[in-house]
C-alpha cells in the first residue's frame, strides 16, 4: 500500500507538470495544444543529446531543454497562432493548426533524432528501501522532488510576479486586461513559451527514467487532455489535481488490475465519463470557462 | 431545398458523370488500376468525415469518429464471419450499432461543449482501440482476418448485386459501391442541412441556451445528430473492413480521428461538400508526397500549416463558382 501511494505521488508530480503547461496555454489563448506531447518529446531528446551524448552536466542539459522549448513555443505563438487567431472567423481553426504543428514536430523529431528509443545514464545510483514497504530508486525520488519544486516555483511565478499577474489577468478576461494596459500580444507569447517550457522540463526530467522515443508524443497529449478534463480546463489548481488523481489511479490500477490485462485505462475512462456527466466542467473549472 | 438553381443541377450532374463514367474511363485508358483502391478509400473516408462535419453543425468538434468507424468495422466483420450474415445486411447493422453506441455515450457527453467535447471524443478513439484489444469477441491484437468478400443478392431469381468474389474486377465493384454510398451520404447531408432540422441545428450552433429558450428540444436534436454522424462513421468503417478483408484494433487509431477532423476543417466547415474535397486533397496530397521518402511528413505538415495560416476558413473559402455553398 505504501508503495502504491509512493508511486502515485511520483507519477502524479510528472503528470501535473504536463497538465500545467497544457492548461496554461488553453487558459491564455483558448487553444487546445495537440502538439504538447511532441514538445515533451523534444525536451527529452534535447536533454538526451546534451547529457547522454555530449556529457554536459544534467542540470545544464535540463536548462537547455527548457530554453529550447521556450524559444520554439514563442516562435510558434508569434508566427502561427497569433495570425491565425486574428484572421480566422472561427476559433476552432486553431485546432487544425495545432494538429498540423504536432505533425510538423513529429517529422522534425524523426529527422533530427531518429526513431529509436533513447535513454541516458542514471543521474544518481542506489535504491531507497524502507523495510521493503517502499522501494524506490534514488533517481526517481530526485526527479519527483525536482518536479514538485518546479510546480511550486511555477505557482510562485504566477502568484507573486508582475508577469504572473499579467498572465492571470489575461486568462481571466482578455479585453479587460488589454484595457488595463497589459501588452496582450507580448504576454500571450510569454505564456505560450512558458507552457512549452514546462513540457520540455518534464521531458528532460523523465528521460532519465523512462527514456524517450518518437511515439511517446501522442499518448502523452491524450493523458494530458484527460488530466485537464478531470481538473477543469484552464485552471491551475485543476491541472495539479488532475495530474495527481490520474497518477494515483494509474498506480492503483497497475497494482490491482494488471492481472486482468490492459483494462486500467478502460476503467479510468468509464469513471471519467460518469464523473463528467455529473460535473461537466471538471473539479475546479468554471462552467463553460 | 427544392429551389435548386440550374447551376447546382449542372454541377451535381458533372460531378456524378465524373465519378461514375469519367474515372472508370480514365483508369481503363491509363491502366492505373491502383487508383480504384485510392479513390474507394477517399469515398469511404469522405463518408466518415461527413459525420464529423455534421457534429460540427451543432457546434461540437468531434475527434472521435475513428472510434465509431472501428465499431462499425468490427460489428460488420463479426456478423459476417461469426454469424454468417450477408455483408449487405451487416452494413446497415454496423451503422445502426454505431448510432446506438453514440446515443448512449452522447447522453452524458453531449452536455459538454467546445474543448471539453473535443478532448473526450479524442479519448474515445483510444478507448475503442483498448476495448477491441480487451474483448474476447474481437480476437484481441490478432484482429479478424479473412473476411469473405460481399456475397450476391438476388430477388425472385434476378441478381441485384453480383457476388464480389466471382466478378473479375472486385476493385471496380467496390469503387462503385463506395461512390454510391458517398453520393447517398452527401445527398442526405444536403437534405438534412436544408431542412427544418438543419435550421434548428444552426440555431444551436450559434447559441444553445437561446435555442432552448425558444422551444428547441436541444437534448433530442444533439443526440439525434450525433447518432446520424456516427451512423456514417460506422458505415464507412464497415465498408473499409470489407475491402481490406480484415479488421485490427489499429485499423482506426487516434491519427485517423484527427484526420477526419482535418478533412472537414481543410475543406471548410461552412460548406456541405467541404469534407469531400478535404478528404480528396489530404489523401491524394499524402500519396503524392510519398516520392519524398522520409521528408513526406515534414512537407505534408508544412503545407497543412501554410494552408491554415493563409486560408483559415478552409479551401472552399476561396469560393469556386460551382455549387456546394450552403
Amino acid at each position: 500500500m505504501e508503495q502504491i501511494l509512493a508511486n502515485g505521488v511520483y507519477l502524479g508530480s510528472q503528470y501535473a507538470m504536463i497538465a500545467l503547461g497544457l492548461t496554461l496555454i488553453f487558459a491564455l489563448m483558448n487553444v487546445l495544444n495537440f502538439a504538447h506531447g511532441q514538445m515533451y518529446v523534444i525536451g527529452g531528446f534535447v536533454t538526451y543529446t546534451l547529457y547522454g551524448q555530449w556529457g554536459i552536466p544534467f542540470v545544464l542539459a535540463l536548462l537547455m531543454s527548457c530554453i529550447t522549448l521556450a524559444i520554439i513555443g514563442a516562435l510558434i505563438e508569434k508566427y502561427l497562432f497569433a495570425p491565425v487567431i486574428k484572421g480566422s472567423s472561427r476559433e476552432e481553426s486553431t485546432m487544425l493548426l495545432a494538429a498540423g504543428i504536432a505533425f510538423l514536430l513529429d517529422a522534425l523529431i524523426l529527422l533530427v533524432f531518429g526513431e529509436k528509443q533513447r535513454g541516458v545514464p542514471k543521474i544518481v545510483d542506489g535504491v531507497f528501501n524502507w523495510d521493503f514497504r517502499v522501494i524506490m530508486p534514488y533517481d526517481r525520488i530526485l526527479i519527483c522532488v525536482l518536479a514538485i519544486l518546479s510546480i511550486v516555483a511555477f505557482i510562485a511565478l504566477m502568484q507573486y510576479t508582475k508577469t504572473g499577474r499579467a498572465l492571470r489577468a489575461l486568462a481571466q478576461d482578455r479585453t479587460a486586461a488589454q484595457l488595463m494596459g497589459v501588452n496582450v500580444d507580448r504576454y500571450s507569447m510569454i505564456g505560450f513559451a512558458l507552457g512549452a517550457l514546462l513540457a520540455g522540463l518534464v521531458g528532460g526530467l523523465l528521460v532519465t527514467i523512462t527514456g524517450i522515443n518518437l511515439g511517446m508524443g501522442g499518448p502523452t497529449s491524450i493523458k494530458a487532455f484527460m488530466m485537464v478534463m478531470i481538473g477543469g480546463a484552464g485552471v491551475i489548481s485543476g491541472a495539479i489535481w488532475g495530474g495527481f488523481i490520474l497518477g494515483f489511479l494509474e498506480a492503483f490500477g497497475l497494482a490491482y488490475l494488471s492481472q486482468y490485462g490492459d483494462i486500467t485505462y478502460l476503467l479510468i475512462f468509464v469513471s471519467l465519463m460518469i464523473f463528467l456527466a455529473i460535473r461537466p466542467q471538471g473539479l475546479m473549472g468554471k462552467p463553460w470557462g | 431545398m427544392m429551389n435548386l438553381s440550374a447551376k447546382h443541377v449542372l454541377g451535381v450532374a458533372i460531378f456524378l458523370l465524373v465519378i461514375f463514367v469519367g474515372v472508370p474511363l480514365f483508369i481503363a485508358a491509363t491502366g492505373r488500376w491502383d487508383f480504384y483502391f485510392t479513390l474507394t478509400s477517399v469515398a469511404l473516408l469522405a463518408i466518415a468525415s461527413a459525420g464529423v462535419w455534421l457534429t460540427f453543425y451543432i457546434g461540437r468538434i468531434n475527434i472521435g469518429q475513428g472510434a465509431f468507424a472501428l465499431v462499425g468495422a468490427y460489428v460488420s466483420a463479426i456478423l459476417v464471419v461469426k454469424a454468417g450474415w450477408s455483408f449487405w445486411l451487416s452494413l446497415p447493422a454496423a451503422g445502426l450499432f454505431a448510432a446506438l453506441v453514440a446515443a448512449l455515450l452522447g447522453l452524458p457527453i453531449l452536455r459538454l461543449r467546445g474543448v471539453y467535447f473535443a478532448m473526450i471524443t479524442l479519448v474515445f478513439t483510444q478507448v475503442a482501440t483498448l476495448t477491441a484489444l480487451a474483448l474476447p469477441i474481437t480476437n484481441g491484437a490478432k484482429g479478424i482476418t479473412n473476411i469473405p468478400l460481399p456475397s450476391g443478392v438476388s430477388l425472385f431469381g434476378i441478381t441485384l448485386i453480383p457476388d464480389f468474389g466471382e466478378i473479375e474486377n472486385a476493385r471496380m465493384a467496390f469503387y462503385f459501391t463506395a461512390c454510391i454510398l458517398m453520393v447517398i451520404t452527401y445527398a442526405t447531408l444536403y437534405r438534412l442541412v436544408n431542412s427544418r432540422l438543419g435550421h434548428l441545428c444552426r440555431s444551436m450552433q450559434q447559441n444553445e441556451e437561446l435555442a432552448s429558450s425558444i422551444g428547441v428540444n436541444i437534448t433530442y436534436i444533439r443526440i439525434l445528430i450525433f447518432s446520424i454522424s456516427s451512423f456514417f462513421g460506422g458505415i464507412g468503417g464497415a465498408m473499409f473492413g470489407s475491402i481490406s478483408q480484415s479488421v485490427y484494433p489499429a485499423t482506426f487509431v487516434v491519427k485517423d480521428s484527427v484526420d477526419f477532423m482535418l478533412n472537414c476543417f481543410l475543406g471548410g466547415l461552412g460548406y456541405v461538400f467541404g469534407p469531400m474535397l478535404g478528404t480528396l486533397v489530404i489523401y491524394f496530397g499524402w500519396d503524392l508526397l510519398f516520392e519524398f521518402g522520409k521528408y513526406q511528413l515534414l512537407i505534408y505538415s508544412i503545407i497543412l500549416i501554410v494552408v491554415i495560416r493563409f486560408l483559415p476558413d478552409g479551401l472552399l473559402s476561396i469560393r469556386f463558382s460551382k455549387g456546394g455553398k450552403k
